[in-house]
């Protein structure tokens, strides 16, 4: 929950504010209440949280921009930070953990040159370790996307990596 | 159609029996919760859609989680006249097979899991058993009978895989909000006040708290009173609520209901974990049901009672899971938990009266309503009444949930039920409660499952996972890793928990890196016992349990790691090898050829050697050896 995300305004990604406008009036009712999940439906249609987007939603809802931070850096599912093509998700729960769900990140981490957390440089893929995704018969369990991949061992990872572009 | 009455869900139940009972036409059912479709299932669904779609003798519908996960995909097949037959591993490329099997008569016998005896649940003892006329097809076991679902009782789980969870009227069929009508208009709010608190249901989410006393504490208080489902499930190895969510969602809906008129309110919402997007779709559907049906909204049945459903999605955050913290992320702030000096039943969401419970305990209300205080009781034992859903996961056998009566042993579970630990590996603990729980060593599975007996040992009952553990995992590493999941989920505003469990994970992780000392494990303990001591919230008060109870019962593992350097299980890398026993390699090649780093040479049939230079220890000859020929040195 500590990510150490730049305060300043990215200007990669071009916010269409007439669109977020829809999201926070038609879908949520202007209401501070669901600001969570208008920043999930934010995260939805950016792949992540973008700045400039934080910035209005502030202006619009009259939340304090400091809170609207502290919510999206406390909850892991946010990323102010551009995430990949694909993400990649490898379950650590205790089910996965016990059957070597900490070997196969050990070498998705290797093969990607990435740790948790992080994007590659090409923008392919996007690293991050959930806890539980519910799957346990399967562990370890990876899903890449919507895609669930189950009772992988680490010499099958880079065959399923080479599967998305 | 509004449903006025009992008479309204009687004629809907007896349209909708025929298609769940007695189908004039094979009907296919693909058991499509999550699980079921990461195996695979909804390939499987759409291949036989698509070559069923002209066919007006076959119908393919899709169904909740029957439990039994090892075996996903999971397919029943059956029609008016014939058993009814479970399928199991039917992948895509087997459906096909797996339905003209069935219309042949039963050749891929191996493909079967068994036949049911009585598709009926607990509430429908007054229909006669719609196979008691059906010849059952020979040689085929009975799924009753079958280890893991022989002492199984199901009352959470009674719709779960015995119903499409996206149509009400199947619902309806298993006797489903015949409880609410019933209330409705044959009862009043302090009549189903008592019933639940009689029945002994306690609060299943892992606090264990009386629900009908929390109910009635939260009718005493006055204000805009509101009704929360607690669908954060956020221990790890735990999916009980996922599968009832996606299996059988009205069941939650009709407990909230009951709840809220029991109580006095007109809201209810079901915050429900972001990693769950399936049970979020569910849950739409069904509340969009419900409300064409008049058993959402104003005027319920024609009665003056009045109840919304919203949900709410969380957003990864475990702590979230404490009724406080949920409740301030349900009001669109950090998910950081408060002193309860004043109890949410008083002062909770918008500071209003709050009752919250999770979602086996709303599914478990219906059916005492309808079958009353006494008939729950009579299961389980002293403190612990009725029955509780389990994940079985880890090493173990038979993955799957499971409801069992309490009072059940934990050996029971763990072997009969779950089949014991696979590969001939010896066993060694039982996990309960996630990160709040302990690790309960083999000398006390003779233990019955309930609130205190699992208390007494360190544990905790918990949500419901149950994770086995085998002779290759290392108890030191479990700790190391429940510290990390709870310093990761700490919400780090008071300090014994956010500082106390980054000292205990920091010492940890030194031990597994061969780093640790002497006076490591009392400082543990003093440690642990100052963060159980201090913290403000469950998550941190029970943090330590995992170390606390892996030292008290496998402390000669801790020394092992401090004094000998050595991981006798094999995990933590600085502290053991991997070696080749020359009498047991066979040379069959299959070390060599995975071996990612090359590491192992040798001639065929003739034993192998493996370089410790190259060697990375990544486990994957380890777990490729079939004659146990790979030694942890």
């Amino acid at each position: 929950m500590n990510q150490a995300i730049p305060l300043e305004s990215d200007t990669e990604t071009e916010v269409d504010f007439m669109e977020l406008d829809t999201i926070i009036e038609d879908e949520f009712g202007n209401n501070k209440e669901n600001l969570i999940m208008i920043l999930q439906a934010i995260q939805r249609k950016y792949n992540y949280v973008p700045q400039p987007a934080l910035t209005y939603l502030s202006a619009k809802i009259g939340i304090p921009y400091s809170k609207i931070y502290g919510v999206a850096t406390f909850y892991s599912t946010f990323s102010l930070e551009p995430r990949g093509r694909n993400i990649v998700s490898i379950c650590l729960g205790t089910a996965c953990h016990v059957r070597g769900g900490e070997r196969v990140r050990e070498r998705i981490q290797e093969s990607l040159e990435i740790s948790d957390g992080q994007t590659t440089e090409d923008q392919r893929f996007t690293l991050e370790s959930v806890r539980c995704i519910g799957c346990c018969s399967l562990g370890p369990v990876v899903k890449i996307n919507e895609d669930m991949h189950g009772r992988i061992s680490s010499d099958q990872i880079d065959r399923i990596l080479d599967q998305y572009e | 159609m509004k449903i006025q009455s009992v008479k309204d869900l009687e004629k809907i139940s007896r349209e909708y029996s025929t298609s769940l009972y007695h189908p004039e036409y094979v009907k296919v059912n693909i058991g499509m919760a999550s699980c079921g479709i990461a195996a695979g299932a909804e390939a499987a669904f759409n291949t036989a859609t698509e070559a069923f779609a002209d066919d007006k003798a076959v119908h393919i519908g899709q169904t909740g989680c029957i439990g039994y996960c090892e075996m996903e995909p999971l397919v029943e097949i059956f029609s008016g006249g014939t058993p009814r037959v479970i399928y199991k591993s039917i992948t895509p490329d087997k459906v096909l097979d797996a339905i003209s099997d069935y219309q042949n008569g039963i050749d891929q016998k191996k493909w079967v899991l068994g036949q049911m005896r009585d598709p009926r649940s607990l509430l429908e003892d007054e229909i006669d058993n719609p196979l008691a006329k059906v010849a059952p097809f020979e040689a085929i076991p009975f799924l009753e009978d079958i280890p893991f679902y022989k002492n199984q009782v199901k009352i959470a789980l009674r719709n779960c895989g015995y119903i499409d969870p996206d149509c009400i009227e199947e619902y309806i069929a298993k006797k489903g909000y015949f409880a609410l009508l019933q209330v409705l208009t044959h009862s009043e709010p302090g009549k189903v006040l008592e019933t639940v608190k009689s029945s002994g249901l306690r609060g299943r989410g892992g606090g264990g708290f009386p629900t009908g006393i929390k109910w009635a504490t939260c009718a005493k208080h006055d204000g805009d009173r509101y009704i929360i489902c607690n669908a954060d499930e956020g221990d790890p190895g735990a999916y009980m609520d996922r599968s009832i969510l996606e299996g059988d969602p009205h069941s939650v809906l009709e407990g909230m209901l009951l709840a809220g008129y029991a109580i006095g309110s007109s809201q209810g919402y079901i915050y429900v974990r972001n990693e769950y997007p399936l049970a979020v779709k569910r849950l739409v559907t069904a509340i969009k049901q419900a409300e064409a049906y008049g058993l959402l909204g104003n005027n319920i049945a024609g009665t003056d009672f009045r109840f919304n459903i919203r949900i709410s999605t969380g957003a990864g955050a475990f702590v979230c899971g404490e009724s406080t913290a949920l409740m301030a992320s349900l009001e669109g702030n950090v998910g950081r938990p408060r002193a309860k000096y004043v109890h949410t039943v008083e002062k909770g969401f918008r500071d209003s009266p709050t009752n919250l419970n999770n979602v086996e305990t709303y599914a478990n209300v219906p059916a005492i309503v309808l079958k009353g205080a006494e008939w729950f009781a009579g299961m389980g034992t002293d403190h612990s009444k009725g029955t509780k859903v389990f994940s079985l996961v880890g090493k173990i056998k038979n993955t799957g949930l499971v409801e069992v009566p309490m009072g059940i042993s934990l050996r029971e579970i763990a072997f009969n039920i779950g089949g014991g630990v696979p590969k001939k590996k010896v066993f060694k603990a039982i996990q309960t409660g996630g990160p709040s729980g302990g690790c309960i060593p083999e000398r006390f599975l003779d233990l019955p499952v309930d609130y205190q007996k699992l208390a007494e040992v360190g544990s905790i009952m918990g949500s419901g996972g149950m994770i086995a553990m085998d002779q290759d995992t290392c108890m030191v590493d479990v700790a190391r890793y429940f510290m990390d999941f709870l310093k990761e989920e700490s919400c780090g505003q008071c300090n014994p928990c956010r500082e106390g469990i980054k000292q205990v994970l920091d010492i940890l992780t030194s031990i597994c890196a061969g780093k640790g000392k002497e006076g490591d494990i009392e400082l543990l303990e003093e440690l642990g016992s100052m963060i159980q001591k201090f913290s403000l919230c469950g998550l941190g008060t029970s943090a330590p349990n995992p170390v606390l109870t892996t030292i008290l019962y496998f402390r000669d593992e801790y020394e092992a790691h401090i004094r000998d350097k050595k991981c006798p299980s094999g995990v933590c890398k600085a502290l053991f090898h991997y070696e080749i026993d020359a009498d047991a390699c066979t040379g069959c090649r299959v070390c060599a050829r995975k071996c990612p780093q090359d590491a192992i040479t040798g001639e065929k049939k003739k034993a192998h050697e493996l370089n410790q230079d190259l060697c990375i220890k990544c486990g994957i000859c380890y777990d490729a050896c079939k004659f146990n020929a790979i030694a942890i040195r």
